[in-house]
């Protein structure tokens, strides 16, 4: 188990991040942070912005989404306000990113070899040499058979070892993993979030984990932040939150997930009621229309991110009545 | 015509006065496009005799260039309307049949597509009215019958898809005739992309009309034409710059237009291949 | 194995196509004999002539005679010039191969960059200037672009020949006219291909690992973009071939377009024939090619193979 977050001082912080596609703010006020060595959990539903998030910490947001407001730190440096240039030095090298389908974030015309030099910086033998090394660390045989391989002569979670390998060869501080696991089988899954625990445990590299997937979250992350249409519901060390949500989304969530104990043929729980869109943000909760705990307050008013309980922030209300 | 840009407008506006004034030829033009003077030939725009201005000149057999350009308009316009109709109608009956037959009959029909896609049109056309004389009616004709395999895939590939949905053979137990089926769920359904390639056609057959006069395949002399203009304007090139410029700015604004205009209705019509 | 067995079929039928096609297409008018036969003749040297040249035969065996002449090469004896049709196609056919590769070389170097240029810089200036001459080059009859040519640099500034192919300087005009719609095609196909790259995972996943937009352009997306590319190159030459005959007609470039239009003029009709089925069957070859080349490129495709 990682150290206490509350006072070890994080490599990356996001702070009061704000992006907007047209004129609505698709992602507001999400502030999170991961300490080295920890996994935090970002999870959401699909289109609660978790993606846009981690694509923004890597400069690389789509053309039509912008950078509304907000930081984001790594080792205290801005990277919102660096110019290309610096950016560019430090991608790849001190904060990286996996991607949800391996096979597409692989040039299919480019060997495994170049593709994941790319990643050191180096050429020639020296660059060979790196990459039969990260190759077998993370897990892969016969790495020198592998390097000259291309993509589509790899399964999913080879290439998503090959992913991971790029994307700490150079030992970088912060690794973000957009959804590593979803495009993979169950049993590999497993051995995907395996692998990386392990590497970060042992580099001290700090994983920022987006999934929507809360049986991953309870696997590997230390501690969790959970969103909902853009912004932050609750936030909080792992165990404690399935424990005791403090946000009646959590709860729902976890509810929704299926357990061995239920009885067979009992119909799975579903949270009633979609996602608003972003066109339809208002000054209310966002989570109002779906949420059991809803009232008079809520639909007035947006609750902001409080303080719940040591390490623990909410976006509620009714935080305290939870469960 | 809510929706429209003030681009779009302005293409839809010079498009329409371009066919106003072809349309209207006989009675805005300044001249008879046939008359012939021997004293006035090659004369230069603005020139001016006893009949009146010569607007942009005159050609090599004293002819006045504006008038003949306005009824050369007219040629351009009749062929290409005619000749899209043509192909059209040929196409997607072809298609039609091809889609909701199936069988052998569709083999033959999307073979003989193939083939007449591998043969260059011009070259074709070329051929084609060598043999059978050129003339107003075989330009048509030659045009109408080497165009048709574009319209013919649309159709086909769209019946195809309909004919295999489950309402449609429910309608077919239910006694409705093949005519009716195609009428209410195939046609609608191909009109926008028939639309669009409708359209490209259009400006192509243009192009292709102006093409085949320039080379004394198409309308013949003493008929206007803008292509058979440019081409005795090729002879003159040196001393009448404007039998070549004046035609060729028109023909140029038309196809511009058409295409333009083309790709705004791609755009609205089938927005995920929008920016083609 | 099989695809490539498949597209060799395909092929093979259309040239079958192509041929019955300009078959048919020259009895258009009935008899073809009136087609070949000189001015003034006598109804009686006619009939001999129909006989000399086999068109008084039942239909199916003049097809079969057709068919077996063209698979031994012999596209026949052009009565007007008294020579064998496929020395003289022969001997006009460099002209045109060498105005095509002319066009090629301006619709390449011109439109590849144009097209990669306005899908990098989407949304800004570059692209609409870009988009506008493209537009520009396939609104363009190509025939009034070559005149423009001539009025402005042969006429007026008197740099370039205006017609004939006598020096190499007489080859640029041509080639620019030819080459503008092509150029135009490319420009739009590699905008296309190069947007499409770009939308796909591998792009960012590059960026990720450090790599700035340029070497990522350089490096990956170009070579996945090139793929369709090729095949719209293919198809091109197919096009300029068969554009040729207006432009040479234009600039008097003594190649086998301008041979169609003096052949028509002459009622050459047997070297006008040749010439179609010439063009058509190098469209046809130019298509295979451009489907077997993806093989080539493409690794993937390459170990089914």
């Amino acid at each position: 188990m990682a150290s206490d977050p509350v006072t070890t001082k994080p490599v990356l912080e996001i702070r009061d991040l704000a992006l907007a596609i047209g004129g609505a703010r698709v992602v507001d006020g999400v502030s999170c942070a991961v300490a080295p060595g920890e996994v935090l959990a970002l999870v959401g539903e699909s289109g609660c912005g978790k993606s846009l998030t981690a694509l923004a910490a890597m400069r690389l947001l789509p053309r039509a989404a912008t950078l509304a407001g907000g930081e984001v730190l790594l080792d205290g440096e801005n990277l919102v306000a660096l110019p290309e240039q610096r950016m560019r030095a430090l991608r790849g090298r001190r904060i990286t990113m996996i991607f949800q389908e391996p096979l597409a974030a692989l040039d299919p015309l480019s060997s495994v070899g170049t593709q994941v030099a790319e990643a050191t910086g180096l050429s020639g033998a020296a660059a060979r040499g790196a990459v039969l090394a990260m190759l077998a660390e993370v897990g892969i045989s016969d790495p020198a058979r592998r390097i000259r391989q291309y993509p589509f002569e790899l399964s999913g979670g080879m290439a998503q070892r090959v992913m991971i390998a790029t994307a700490l060869i150079s030992r970088p501080a912060v690794l973000i993993a957009d959804e590593p696991t979803t495009a993979l089988d169950v049993t590999i899954q497993a051995q995907i979030l395996d692998l990386l625990r392990r590497l970060a445990a042992d580099r001290g590299t700090a994983i920022m984990l987006i999934t929507h997937d809360m049986g991953v979250v309870a696997d590997i992350a230390d501690r969790v932040t959970v969103m909902y249409a853009g912004r932050i519901a609750e936030t909080g060390p792992t165990v404690e939150l399935f424990a005791e949500p403090r946000h009646p989304y959590t709860a729902l969530l976890l509810a929704a997930l299926p357990r061995l104990s239920d009885a067979p043929k009992a119909p799975l729980a579903v949270i009633r009621g979609q996602v608003p869109l972003p066109q339809a943000f208002s000054a209310a909760c966002r989570f109002a229309d779906r949420c059991p705990l809803a009232d008079e307050r809520c639909r007035a008013e947006q609750p902001p991110l409080r303080e719940v309980g040591k390490g623990r922030l909410s976006a509620c209300w009714h935080a305290e009545r939870v469960r | 015509m809510r929706g429209l840009t003030i681009s779009t407008r302005v293409l839809l506006g010079v498009l329409l006065i371009m066919l106003a004034a072809a349309l209207a030829a006989p009675l805005i033009s300044p001249h008879d496009p046939l008359r012939q003077s021997l004293l006035l030939r090659l004369k230069p725009p603005g020139s001016a005799d006893a009949l009146g201005i010569f607007l942009l000149g005159t050609d090599d057999l004293g002819r006045d260039l504006f008038s003949r350009i306005l009824y050369g308009a007219r040629a351009s316009f009749a062929v290409a309307t005619l000749s899209v109709v043509v192909s059209l109608a040929v196409g997607v009956t072809l298609g039609l049949v091809a889609g909701w037959v199936r069988g052998i009959a569709a083999a033959i029909i999307m073979r003989l597509v193939d083939t007449m896609l591998s043969i260059p049109a011009i070259l074709l056309a070329v051929l084609t009215v060598a043999v059978i004389g050129p003339s107003f009616t075989s330009l048509v004709m030659v045009l109408g019958l080497t165009r048709w395999p574009r319209y013919t895939r649309v159709a086909y590939a769209s019946t195809l898809q309909v004919a295999a949905m489950p309402f449609v053979q429910a309608s077919e137990m239910a006694g409705a005739s093949t005519a009716r089926i195609l009428a209410r769920h195939v046609l609608p359904n191909i009109a926008g992309p028939l639309m669009v390639v409708a359209t490209s056609e259009f400006g192509l057959m243009i192009l292709f009309e102006a093409g085949l006069s320039f080379l004394g395949l198409g309308i013949q002399p003493p008929a206007p034409s803008w292509g058979s203009i440019m081409s005795a304007g090729r002879q003159y090139v040196e001393r009448a710059w404007w039998l070549t410029v004046f035609p060729g700015i028109g023909l140029f604004t038309l196809v511009l237009c058409v295409n333009l205009l083309g790709d705004a209705l791609r755009d609205r019509l089938d927005p995920r291949s929008a920016g083609r | 194995m099989r695809h490539v067995a498949s597209r060799l079929l395909q092929a093979v039928i259309a040239t079958f196509g192509v041929i019955t096609i300009v078959f048919f297409v020259m009895r258009l008018s009935g008899d073809p004999t009136l087609l070949l036969v000189p001015e003034g003749a006598t109804a009686a040297q006619i009939a001999e002539l129909r006989h000399q040249l086999g068109f008084d035969r039942p239909l199916v065996v003049q097809y079969l005679a057709y068919l077996s002449d063209l698979l031994r090469g012999d596209l026949g004896q052009s009565l007007v010039q008294r020579l064998p049709v496929s020395l003289i196609l022969g001997s006009r056919l460099p002209y045109t191969l060498e105005l095509a590769a002319g066009a090629l070389a301006v619709a390449l170097i011109i439109g590849i960059p144009a097209g990669i240029a306005m899908a990098v810089w989407r949304g800004g200036v570059v692209e609409r200037i870009l988009a506008a001459i493209v537009v520009a080059g396939q609104s363009l009859p190509t025939f009034w672009s070559g005149i423009l040519l001539i009025l402005f640099f042969g006429v007026t500034l008197r740099w370039l020949p205006t017609s004939g192919a006598d020096s190499p300087a007489s080859l640029i005009m041509p080639s620019l006219a030819l080459g503008a719609l092509a150029m135009s095609t490319f420009a739009r196909m590699t905008r296309i291909s190069v947007l499409d790259e770009l939308s796909r995972d591998y792009v960012n996943a590059a960026r990720a690992r450090g790599l700035s937009m340029g070497a990522t352009v350089a490096r990956h997306v170009l070579r996945n973009a090139a793929i369709p590319v090729i095949t719209v190159t293919a198809l091109e030459i197919g096009n300029l071939l068969a554009g040729a005959v207006i432009v040479e007609t234009v600039f008097a470039w003594p190649g086998i377009g301008q041979l169609a239009m003096q052949s028509i003029q002459a009622r050459d009709f047997l070297i006008v024939q040749a010439i179609v089925l010439f063009v058509s069957v190098t469209y046809i070859a130019l298509n295979l090619i451009a489907d077997l080349a993806y093989t080539a490129i493409d690794p993937r495709i390459r170990s089914d193979a």
